[in-house]
């Protein structure tokens, strides 16, 4: 019986204990017809080898191409010691501290995250982690409108450069609420907000603009520009910030006059494996006077009734199992174990590591849109600034391309043609500091190919 | 095990660092209004340091492979290290979610058959992996049942009746959703008052979310007739699957004859939980649910895994994550269930149940007041130390405490809120009776130390890293993230 310790002693003798004949006796409660006795649809057990023999097979299958999309997931070198120590039972098989005293650890690595992701952003307190970017934007709009109470409209500015994923998502989560998300268009020229096109919202209650930065298309948003607008005008400001550019990138702290009043984004970058889209780690940071408004988990610091220093979950009067229906979310869990990853890779990067990582993004992010921006039909879609994505515009349907590059083992890129109909044919690049100059020359050399023979053809 | 161990940021040196983390240098070009003015305050430490601090710091957690962890509605039971290891391969870890489907068709293979194997479980007619926890499974569901009765044009719909057992996440839900709450009372008995019910019901009925077994740790025994009301009434039926492990293999949401369920993937699929997190809450619904399922969904054309995206279910509900949830989090119960298998999962529900039995059988013969002491337990019960708080002043809380010095992580105190002074106790069916014998004494001799020296428990715990923590003072005067000096 796998994990299942019983022997049959054992089960006869806590059959007489309770008094009942036989397992089946427990369940006398449920009414009969409700009762099943098999499951099918469910295969036979498998022992620990077959079961691995067979997955192995699978994960061999999908192999491992050279990666060249970003879009919001993000491929970095992932230190050794990250997941040995995430993976320790005490850490992986421990769950949300609730008896304090016992969790001791956990707390710790709580605190020490909040006041990395703090330090990082620029802002006084950061909660321990939610989902993941998406539903951290989302939460943030839910939050904006709490934490602006003199706002009656609830209407919420986002620019279209903002991860399009992220943005149904939010749409999603923050409907049954009432929030109306507005949608700003960008600079066909450099692919980013116009400050100037905010002038239309002038003397209209907006409750709140997010501002990602960098961009979805990995361009620089004037970030100081729109802050000002927005402060000018009484809106909060929701900045989506990628936590390496902020290595080197402004923190949102620190935009315009005054920063930003709630910064979120999808801390995945820090030791978290892309493994098809997650466990992923949203973090949310904030100013000390919207605390009370922020969702999520937050670990204090405090002392014991020896005066000693530790740690706990406080204000939990913002939660779920206090608060009930007038919560400030829903959520219950965080992300703790990616967290916890998050806290170890950064303490292991320090902020030189983090800078070299963030300055090797632009580098390489540089190096390969001049290795591809070369190629016959192939041209950057924007100018102006931008941190470790490009957008590329090719002269035919950005789908079989990126399909002929799969073949050669290259994943070139995400196809915009959905999201951005707009944008023609065009495509998303990324390099991160893990592609070198001759995995960059390989994309080079294989677009190259794909380019002239499917001219030829 | 008194250990002190400094924050990171105290151990930190200016110029030192883990410096085989770092990558060469290189000029990045970026205009000097874009650029930050500071460096970050994050720790300089050396790789050694920063193993040894979070080893330390391990060390200062109970968890499932040090301790029994009965903690109540969690379902801490053994995760197996295989779950693990399979979900970490290199392949499934370095795939972008983005990658074409033809680089990911073995992954997609695994979530496809997870994908039915949760199906067949649950008695469902259609599942989605996506929902990141369950509490995102829950608001999934809530958000399902308003987009169905829109759709039939029933928009006066704007009411969830919750029994007052529920989980918090409940309630919380249905408001995030924007619905308004009902709650409805329990009987003495633990089954929910069908007159309640009754006169909750209304044309603005949208649905019911239900526990089952409820959090009090029984059977609702008249799930059928309940499901009749809110069907007649106009409503839908959702199914918190927080206790799922009791039942499964049993009995099955589908034969309830709930119309959205929400499973707990880190309880009953033994998905690690991670400190906090990571969970998955795949949902799963009947057939009037089945158009408004959130995408992605892995279907299968002929031998071939693609994603259902928004093109294919244009009633979805839409996305709830950046990309197709915790796919990491789905590998692992993957890996669990074919080790199981279609008698293994049977035997889960079984043998959690048989395991909650003996331990309540077993702490009513030891003196203790067991809150339901007329029903069978499901995988989890309820200890009603009120007799203690009042003869002895010693609560609920004082026997969580002391147990933890016993090394027994403590049960779920203080919930459900209805019953005064409770410990709801969930042993799962990995522990051996061994350990569950070991908990009973641990409990008992509690008891003597209360009716000898209560000072002493009500001190408790003397043992661990830190005594008790003034919560008051952590609320009161804030201190949630560590600044440099002179900041």
């Amino acid at each position: 019986m796998p994990y299942i310790p019983h022997t049959a002693e054992d089960v006869r003798a806590m059959l007489d204990r309770i008094g009942v004949k036989s397992i089946d006796d427990l369940f006398d409660e449920i009414p009969k017809d409700l009762r099943i006795d098999s499951l099918p649809g469910v295969p036979a057990a498998l022992s620990e080898m077959e079961v691995a023999r067979l997955v192995s097979a699978r994960a061999a299958a999908d192999g491992r191409p050279l990666n060249f999309i970003g879009a919001g997931a993000y491929e970095h070198h992932i230190p050794a010691p990250v997941w040995a120590l995430a993976t320790r039972g005490e850490i992986y098989s421990a769950y949300t501290p609730y008896q304090a005293e016992a969790s001791q650890g956990t707390l710790q690595i709580m605190y020490e995250y909040q006041s990395m992701i703090a330090g990082l952003t620029a802002m006084d307190v950061s909660n321990a982690s939610l989902y993941d970017g998406a539903s951290a934007l989302a939460e943030a709009c839910l939050m904006s409108v709490r934490a602006h109470r003199r706002s009656k409209s609830a209407r919420i500015l986002v620019p279209t450069t903002v991860n399009p994923t992220w943005r149904k998502v939010a749409r999603v989560i923050t409907e049954g609420q009432g929030l109306v998300l507005e949608e700003m268009p960008f600079c066909a020229e450099d692919g980013t907000t116009i400050p100037k096109s905010l002038a239309r919202y002038d003397g209209q209650d907006i409750t709140a603009i997010i501002i990602q930065q960098p961009n979805f298309f990995g361009q620089l948003e004037d970030v100081d520009a729109l802050t000002r607008w927005a402060r000018a005008h009484g809106a909060l400001i929701i900045a989506a910030v990628n936590p390496v550019s902020l290595a080197l990138l402004s923190p949102p702290g620190e935009w315009g006059d005054g920063g930003a009043d709630i910064a979120c984004g999808e801390a995945q970058p820090f030791g978290v494996p892309l493994s098809s889209g997650g466990p992923y780690v949203g973090f949310m940071a904030t100013r000390l006077e919207h605390v009370r408004q922020m969702p999520g988990r937050i670990a204090g610091c405090t002392v014991d009734l020896d005066g000693k220093r530790g740690f706990t979950l406080t204000l939990q009067a913002r939660e779920q199992h206090i608060r009930r229906g007038k919560a400030t979310s829903n959520i219950c869990t965080n992300q703790g174990l990616l967290m916890t990853a998050a806290t170890i890779y950064l303490s292991l990067l320090g902020p030189v590591g983090l800078e070299r990582v963030a300055s090797a993004c632009v580098a390489r992010t540089a190096e390969l849109v001049s290795a591809l921006a070369g190629l016959p039909g192939v041209r950057a879609a924007f100018t102006g600034p931008r941190f470790h994505e490009a957008v590329l515009q090719l002269d035919r349907p950005v789908g079989q391309v990126l399909d002929s590059l799969a073949a050669e083992g290259i994943i070139g890129g995400h196809d915009l043609a959905r999201d951005y109909p707009e944008l023609g044919h065009a495509l998303l690049v990324c390099a991160t500091e893990t592609r070198t100059v001759e995995d960059i020359a390989a994309y080079g050399r294989a677009l190259g190919r794909v380019l002239g023979r499917q001219a030829a053809a | 095990m008194k250990q002190v161990e400094p924050l990171i940021f105290e151990l930190s040196r200016s110029g030192r660092g883990a410096t085989a983390q770092h990558p060469p240098a290189a000029a990045a070009e970026i205009p000097g209004k874009f650029r930050r003015r500071r460096r970050p305050a994050l720790p300089e430490v050396s790789e050694l340091q920063v193993v040894r601090h979070y080893t330390r710091l391990s060390q200062m957690n109970y968890s499932i492979d040090t301790q029994f962890y009965p903690l109540g509605s969690c379902t801490m039971k053994y995760n197996p290290r295989a779950c693990n290891s399979l979900a970490m391969l290199p392949e499934f870890l370095g795939r972008h979610p983005l990658a074409p489907v033809s680089t990911g068709q073995g992954f997609m293979a695994c979530m496809f058959e997870l994908q039915e194997m949760l199906k067949a479980v649950t008695g469902m007619a259609g599942v989605s992996l996506t929902p990141m926890a369950g509490a995102q499974g829950e608001f999934t569901g809530v958000a399902m049942i308003r987009a169905y009765h829109r759709a039939r044009g029933d928009l006066a719909r704007n009411e969830i009746i919750v029994p007052d057992a529920a989980h918090g996440t409940n309630p919380a839900t249905a408001t995030m959703c924007g619905m308004k709450i009902r709650e409805i009372a329990s009987q003495p008995d633990g089954d929910v008052d069908l007159a309640a019910l009754d006169a909750a019901l209304s044309p603005a009925t949208a649905g019911i979310m239900l526990t089952n077994p409820c959090t009090l740790g029984v059977f609702e025994r008249r799930i059928t007739q309940i499901a009749r009301k809110v069907h007649d009434a106009g409503g839908l039926l959702y199914y918190d699957g927080a206790n799922l492990n009791a039942i499964l293999g049993k009995v099955r949401p589908g034969e309830m004859e709930f119309d959205a369920i929400h499973m707990n993937l880190h309880k009953t699929f033994s998905t690690p939980h991670g400190g906090g997190g990571p969970g998955s809450g795949a949902v799963g619904v009947g057939p009037r649910l089945l158009p408004y399922l959130p995408v992605p969904i892995v279907g299968r054309d002929g031998g071939h895994y693609r994603w259902l995206d928004e093109r294919d279910l244009p009633d979805s509900i839409g996305r709830l994550s950046a990309f197709m949830g915790n796919a990491g989090v789905l590998l692992r119960a993957y890996v669990y269930m074919r080790i199981l298998g279609a008698e293994g999962m049977r035997r889960v529900g079984e043998y959690s149940t048989l395991n909650a039995n003996y331990l309540m059988a077993r702490l009513r013969e030891a003196g203790f007041d067991a809150a339901y002491p007329s029903r069978r337990a499901s995988h989890e019960f309820i200890i009603t130390l009120k007799r203690q708080a009042r003869e002895l002043d010693v609560n609920a809380m004082d026997f969580a405490k002391r147990l933890l010095d016993y090394g027994y992580h403590a049960p779920t105190t203080y919930f459900p809120l209805l019953v005064p002074e409770c410990l709801l106790i969930e042993p799962t069916e990995t522990e051996t009776r061994e350990e569950l014998d070991g908990f009973v004494e641990a409990l008992a001799a509690i008891q003597r130390e209360a009716e000898t020296d209560a000072p002493m428990v009500k001190g408790a715990p003397h043992t661990l890293p830190v005594r008790r923590l003034d919560d008051v003072r952590a609320a009161k005067q804030l201190d949630v993230a560590w600044k440099p000096a002179g900041a």
